[in-house]
């Protein structure tokens, strides 16, 4: 008997967003990597986070890898871009904490047209996740970044009216971020559609829990939202996903602590690098559609994945 | 699967004799058709219904055991086609392969490697699971010495050999171990049915694509053989993820029986670079894969590979806790500070890691709140001041610090003051950060 491919193609696809020249989303399959499906016009999207200032506490394993410009962003950004090949820059300005260096909104801003000036690939702009001060920093790097179209965020239910305020104001996209939960992510994106954001802004980020640290929790709500949106037609969660992996998987102290201090773990490099590719290809599946990371060789790995479905 | 209570009703005795312990026929029908009682329990069911029956309520993906002992494995019987519409049932076991071809010094130290890889995480063990020999020399007495070798590990054996005699030989020798043959194939079904017949032994039908993999698993079903896992011989990974997901909608979807087996992908002859090998093992794990060969048992691999298999099977129903119990974190002494908090997993995993982050020595406490984590085991009533001060002083806390300072969760600054008078005089109750994320910080301004 000959076996029949049981193909799955949904009569809804997911909203297609466009960053400047870049487009995401638009497919009509579960996940980006699902093109035995049915068509993925905009395959998943790799983007390398730079931040906007040295990082502290970085694992060695990330510090060698990204080399001597780590206290340059746009040099950082650069390099990204030509060396890497990264398909965007996911900027994050880690500086702008209040609970940190609490640097101004206007400073911030400034790194951010710095780094967009600089590059030709889309660029992404995060804050440093406190609400409050995001909503008063986008609202700085939406005005600076005017002319050219970026991905703000993250827009939280405290925060949507200031960051929901520059995406329309300035005409940028928006990363809408909700705690691991379906209805939020659908409430977020109906508290910025009342604003007047329209679907094709937005983008949304569920919050990712790296490899070993709840990524499970992502993945299944990921998919719950997939589901919702192309099996029963919800508007509303029609939205591509953005994912932080990069920050979440090199937490994990599995991805950090050294051979000599647990020599049953192994190699270093080779576990860290594995910790951050392996959390995205979870997420891949799961359906991101952007998935933002840190180390070039995971880049390089994850690419080699999903290359194979779009030969 | 999926046959109703009457359905079930219509095939018992109807004497209503109630030896089953139900009432009645019917309610022992309804109970069977909801999994919540076995048809044994009925002495005078027919072996034709019983058969029936069995046939009705097995997963749509045939479950079987490969290996023998505490080191055996099970696979396949998966139900869902997503996580959250149930759980994940039998974690996909990774196999590492030897070949009679690599010198014995490498063989001794892959068997070493294969035998020793573990970690212990949340009270489970991650591990190498099995060990796939193969047959690459093409010659017998090679091969036999190998297996030899391999068999003192004690871990499940997947033979793989292309010769017929040789499969044979290693079949019978082993078959106490209840090792898994590898491979039937469209040209040597019937022989290789023979094989698993005699011995008993679980077999992978091997095919190009699922088409062919089907008409394999056809004869081998046709010659009685029950026990399978099919591999569609992929050759890059737009076709394994493809074949893994297309033989499971099959299955549970469509109830297409040819493939309801659990399916066998060789990642290394997906890919020789060893890094993608092991992403791309990972990815399938969480793409239906029901076992994995890979080629290098590099702990530093198995680590994230069997995390990833953890996290993807893990109950969602069930959260995963850890021991109640107080531990220490970077070596802490008579001065460090104390923490409380619950047992759910990921509570423990980012409090923990952040603690240790911090490089402050600390003892944290872990209290059992079935799981619950900070704040739905608050308004549970399971995190909550009496339960936790009755918590602390039935553990040693006192002996290990001098001093009566305790951090509670910043979620739950609320209860501090009843805490404090319920743990009693000389404590004192402190507030610590909401996000364990600020723990560092918290802990390195904490002064006694």
């Amino acid at each position: 008997m000959a076996f029949k491919e049981p193909v799955e193609k949904y009569n809804n696809s997911i909203t297609e967003v466009s960053i400047s020249d870049l487009k995401v989303g638009g497919q009509s399959v579960l996940t980006g990597i699902y093109s035995f499906d049915g068509p993925v016009p905009n395959p998943p999207k790799i983007a390398m986070e730079v931040l906007d200032v040295k990082p502290e506490e970085w694992p060695q394993t990330l510090v060698d890898a990204v080399g001597d410009v780590y206290d340059d962003p746009v040099k950082w950004a650069l390099k990204c871009q030509n060396e890497f090949k990264a398909d965007m820059i996911c900027l994050s300005l880690v500086s702008t904490d209040p609970n940190g260096m609490n640097r101004s909104a206007e400073e911030a801003a400034k790194t951010a047209k710095a780094v967009l000036d600089a590059i030709n690939i889309p660029l992404i702009v995060y804050g440093s996740l406190n609400s409050e001060k995001d909503g008063e920093v986008m609202k700085a790097v939406g005005e600076a970044c005017h002319g050219k179209v970026i991905l703000l965020g993250p827009a939280d239910d405290e925060n949507y009216r200031t960051v929901g305020g520059a995406s329309l104001g300035y005409q940028h996209k928006v990363a809408a971020a909700s705690p691991i939960d379906v209805n939020l992510a659908k409430q977020l994106n109906i508290l910025l559609g009342n604003l007047g954001v329209p679907l094709e802004s937005i983008v949304i980020d569920p919050t990712t829990g790296g490899l070993g640290y709840g990524i499970e929790y992502t993945f299944s709500v990921m998919q719950r939202i997939r589901l919702a949106a192309l099996a029963q037609g919800d508007d509303k969660l029609k939205s591509p996903f953005i994912n932080m992996i990069g920050k979440e998987a090199w937490k994990a102290r599995e991805a950090k602590i050294s051979e000599s201090e647990e020599p049953s773990f192994g190699n270093l490099a080779t576990r860290g690098i594995l910790w951050e590719a392996i959390t995205a290809i979870n997420l891949l599946i799961a359906g991101s559609d952007i998935m933002v990371l840190r180390h070039p060789e995971s880049v390089k790995l994850v690419r080699s994945f999903m290359n194979e479905f779009f030969k | 699967m999926g046959l109703t209570g009457i359905q079930i009703y219509k095939l018992l005795p109807q004497t209503n004799c109630k030896e089953c312990g139900e009432p009645t026929c019917l309610a022992f029908a309804m109970k069977l058709a909801a999994g919540k009682a076995d048809i044994s329990l009925c002495p005078y069911v027919s072996e034709d219904a019983k058969a029936k029956l069995s046939e009705a309520t097995a997963p749509p993906i045939r479950e079987f055991t490969i290996g023998t002992g505490t080191n055996a494995v099970k696979v396949g019987g998966e139900t869902v086609m997503f996580r959250h519409e149930k759980t994940f049932f039998n974690p996909t076991p990774v196999a590492v392969m030897i070949k009679d071809t690599e010198s014995d010094d490498v063989v001794a130290s892959k068997l070493e490697r294969i035998k020793s890889i573990c970690f212990e995480r949340v009270g489970k063990k991650l591990c190498v699971d099995m060990v796939a020999l193969k047959n690459e020399s093409g010659d017998k007495a090679k091969f036999m010495t190998l297996l030899e070798k391999a068999s003192a590990i004690d871990k499940p054996m997947i033979i793989m050999t292309d010769n017929l005699e040789t499969l044979k030989e290693s079949a019978e020798k082993y078959k106490d171990k209840r090792p898994i043959l590898y491979a039937a194939t469209s040209a040597n079904a019937d022989e290789v049915a023979k094989i698993a017949s005699a011995t008993g032994l679980p077999v992978v039908a091997k095919g190009n694509g699922l088409d062919e993999v089907s008409s394999v698993t056809a004869k081998l079903a046709s010659a009685g053989i029950k026990d399978i896992a099919i591999d569609s011989s992929a050759k890059n990974i737009k076709d394994a993820v493809k074949d893994n997901v297309f033989a499971r909608r099959a299955s549970i979807k469509q109830k297409i029986k040819e493939v309801g087996y659990p399916t066998f992908v060789v990642v290394n002859e997906i890919t020789q670079d060893p890094m993608l090998e092991a992403v791309i093992a990972a990815g399938l794990i969480s793409q239906y894969a029901g076992i994995v060969v890979i080629s290098d048992p590099d702990p530093a691999k198995i680590l994230p590979i069997t995390v990833s298999r953890m996290n993807v099977f893990t109950d969602p129903q069930r959260p995963m806790v850890v021991e109640q119990g107080i531990y220490p974190i970077n070596n802490p002494d008579e001065n460090s500070p104390v923490i409380i908090t619950v047992n759910f997993a990921l509570t423990y995993f980012i409090v923990s890691a952040e603690i240790e982050a911090s490089r402050v020595p600390c003892w944290l406490m872990i209290m059992d709140t079935e799981g619950l984590s900070v704040l739905t085991a608050w308004s549970a009533g399971k995190f909550v001041a009496d339960a936790m001060a009755a918590y602390v002083k039935k553990t040693d806390i006192t002996q290990k610090v001098k001093h009566r300072k305790i951090i509670i969760p910043g979620y739950v600054a609320q209860l501090s003051g009843e805490f404090q008078e319920e743990l009693g005089e000389g404590w004192e109750v402190q507030i610590g950060p909401r996000e364990a994320a600020d723990l560092p910080k918290f802990l390195k301004m904490w002064k006694l």
